[in-house]
């Protein structure tokens, strides 16, 4: 079903053809840098996750790569081309599905992808034809001929993937492609996206999803205003920060401070707290039993409802990464700020 | 990258045809509303206003064609501010199309609108009994003279667009432009029925020395001359200059905002 869709590989043997290469990639807007020294290497048929909170500058990042932005500052090659200066080359090679889906709601889905196939170079036939072979691989068969005004915003979201495919791009840039997606949904195009880069696709996504980027990147960048905070694979940033995990949830919140200082000496960093979740939780040292943690709770008169061992999660990674404060796990938005 | 400017012009210009297939009633004000006010001036007002050599039927008509062209500047507006809105805009940005194809798509696709209007309004005009009284190359060039006005419109309503981005805005906007500036015209009224100042206003307007070269060159009657400015008592050159510096202006200034806005 899905053969049509293998791409001649344009330019095989050029060792940098199909991958993406920054060098201090930076952005201002007015005062702000919006990004700042981004490096980023990432190898033809690799997948690259960039994470990080709102504003952090995942979609800055991606706008500058796709051409659709200039930086301020630094360089970037994707499938080799220079993106500043030779915009129109890196445009036949790419495929992008921004964080707003891009499509014109006063057309069919089907037209949608024809226009875009036409616009790659493609006869209306031809364009018409790997249009419905996306769609069926997008789920989106059924509603070809709908209005796309009249989608919900999972089936405008696949759309615009499905537009982002029509170019067969060697390097596919995906800004948040999985937000709004049900379950079901999510796992499809994870398989999908598994696919393409089987076959040699390279692909940059940015995701909200800690779980998305352990499970689909090789490479994590993970970003916080504007700076790139950490980089590696998904298991180094997990071994960066601890391999086992306690987690410990209170009765009341008032119990949170001292349920942190019982186990702090176990800890191999200082505990952090979720005021909402009412857990404690730290990265632990070896050999630490969970007998004793449970001794040292009930010495300090906390009253523990759980208390559990576990594996690091990118989840902890992002966190002792990005909070502002070591001793404080909470959710709030205070630093969250939307672009425009 | 074999295409062309043009091949691109010409898809992207389909999915205006697109919308109005989905969206008929955005037809309505290039067919019905032409054809309405001529028919509302011709039986309605016509009585009421005195021409000379031709009666007002042969009078309206070039105030008719101008004035609605000058609203097709809304057509271009809505559908650029309505692309950025929707993001559309920064899809094709990233494909391997034409920068400038996107504008001239967009002009491609008015500028048929704009024709349709013009061959329903001399239709809806010969019925109800205008006629030219002019040499055909006169006729002619009347006839060219409303296209580059057109075209000047429909570059001012691109500017306009992407200038405002908000469809709502733009209709706001536009009407606020040039319901005015068509109004206070020899578009509907011969001047010298007009309070003196509004006389000058209106013998000043460009867009009464478009219409007066328009039925100069059909050899319809025109407005006499009350206030004497050179525009008005030359206007076809006049017109002429007028209408090939605002192409120049619209195009101008649409492709630098163009650029501008989506640079970022
Ligand atoms: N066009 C713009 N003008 C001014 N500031 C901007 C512009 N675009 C983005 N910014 C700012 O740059 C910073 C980074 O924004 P960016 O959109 O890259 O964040 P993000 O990581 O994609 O966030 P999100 O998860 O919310 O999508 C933010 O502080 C934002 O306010
Ligand atoms: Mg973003």
């Amino acid at each position: 079903m899905y053969e049509q869709t293998v791409r001649p590989l344009k330019g095989a043997g050029d060792p940098l053809s199909g991958g993406v290469v920054a060098t201090g990639l930076g952005k201002r807007f007015g005062d702000l840098w919006a990004l700042r020294g981004l490096d980023l290497n990432v190898a033809p048929g690799t997948v690259l996750g960039l994470l990080g909170h709102n504003g952090a500058g995942k979609t800055t990042a991606i706008r500058i790569l796709t051409t659709l932005s200039q930086a301020t500052e630094g360089s970037a090659t994707v499938a080799g081309i220079d993106v500043a200066a030779h915009p129109g080359r890196v445009r036949e090679r790419i495929g992008v599905a921004a964080q707003q889906a891009t499509v014109d709601g006063l057309m069919t889905a089907r037209l949608n992808l024809q226009t875009i196939g036409c616009l790659h170079g493609m006869s209306k036939a031809e364009a018409r034809r790997r249009g419905d072979v996306l769609l069926e691989r997008l789920d989106l068969s059924e509603f070809a001929s709908k209005l796309v005004r009249t989608y919900s915003g999972g089936m405008r979201r696949r759309l615009d993937v499905a537009a982002s495919l029509m170019g067969q791009p060697e390097v596919l840039f995906l800004d948040e492609p999985t937000t709004g997606l049900d379950p079901r949904s999510r796992g499809d195009l994870w398989e999908m996206l598994r696919e393409l880069v089987s076959e040699g696709t390279t692909i940059i996504l940015t995701t909200q999803y800690l779980e998305e980027a352990d499970r689909m990147a090789n490479d994590i960048v993970v970003l916080d205003h504007g700076r790139t905070v950490a980089h590696g694979t998904p298991a180094e940033l997990k071994a960066r920060i601890g391999d086992d995990r306690l987690d410990v949830k209170v009765a009341n919140a008032s119990e949170l401070p001292g349920a942190a200082k019982a186990i702090s000496v176990f800890a191999e960093e200082e505990p952090m707290y979720d005021m909402d979740g009412l857990v404690v939780t730290a990265p632990i040292r070896p050999g630490v039993r969970v007998i004793d943690v449970v001794r040292a709770l009930d010495d300090a008169g906390i009253e523990a409802i759980d208390i559990a061992r576990r594996e690091a999660t990118l989840d902890d990674v992002f966190m002792s990464l990005t909070s502002n404060s070591h001793h404080q796990r909470d959710d709030s938005k205070d630093d969250q700020r939307d672009p425009i | 990258m074999s295409k062309s400017v043009l091949t691109d012009s010409l898809i992207l210009a389909r999915r205006n045809l697109e919308h109005i297939r989905q969206v008929p009633e955005k037809l309505t004000n290039v067919t019905v509303q032409p054809l309405m006010f001529v028919l509302l001036f011709a039986y309605v007002f016509g009585g009421a206003i005195n021409v000379d050599n031709g009666g007002y039927k042969e009078y309206l008509i070039g105030g008719i064609l101008i004035q609605t062209l000058a609203f097709a500047m809304m057509g271009p507006a809505m559908s650029i501010a309505t692309d950025l809105k929707e993001g559309v805009i920064d899809r094709f940005r990233t494909l391997p199309s034409r920068r400038s194809a996107y504008l001239f798509g967009h002009y491609l696709a008015e500028m048929a609108g704009s024709l349709l209007t013009i061959v329903i309004l001399l239709g809806t005009g010969l019925i109800v009994g205008w006629r030219t009284h002019a040499g055909f190359l006169h006729v002619a060039e009347g006839l060219a003279l409303l296209l580059v006005f057109a075209t000047a419109v429909i570059w001012i309503g691109l500017w306009l667009g992407i200038l405002v981005r908000s469809p709502d805005a733009v209709m706001g906007i536009g009407f606020v432009i040039v319901f005015p500036i068509t109004f206070i015209s020899n578009a509907f009224v011969p001047i010298q029925s007009m309070p003196s100042v509004l006389q000058w206003v209106a013998s000043a307007n460009p867009i009464s020395v478009l219409i007066a070269a328009v039925r100069t060159l059909f050899g319809n009657p025109v407005s006499p001359v009350t206030k004497h400015i050179w525009p008005i008592d030359h206007p076809v050159p006049a017109a002429w200059i007028y209408s090939v510096l605002l192409v120049a202006l619209g195009w101008t200034i649409a492709s630098r905002r163009y650029r501008a806005r989506t640079m970022d």
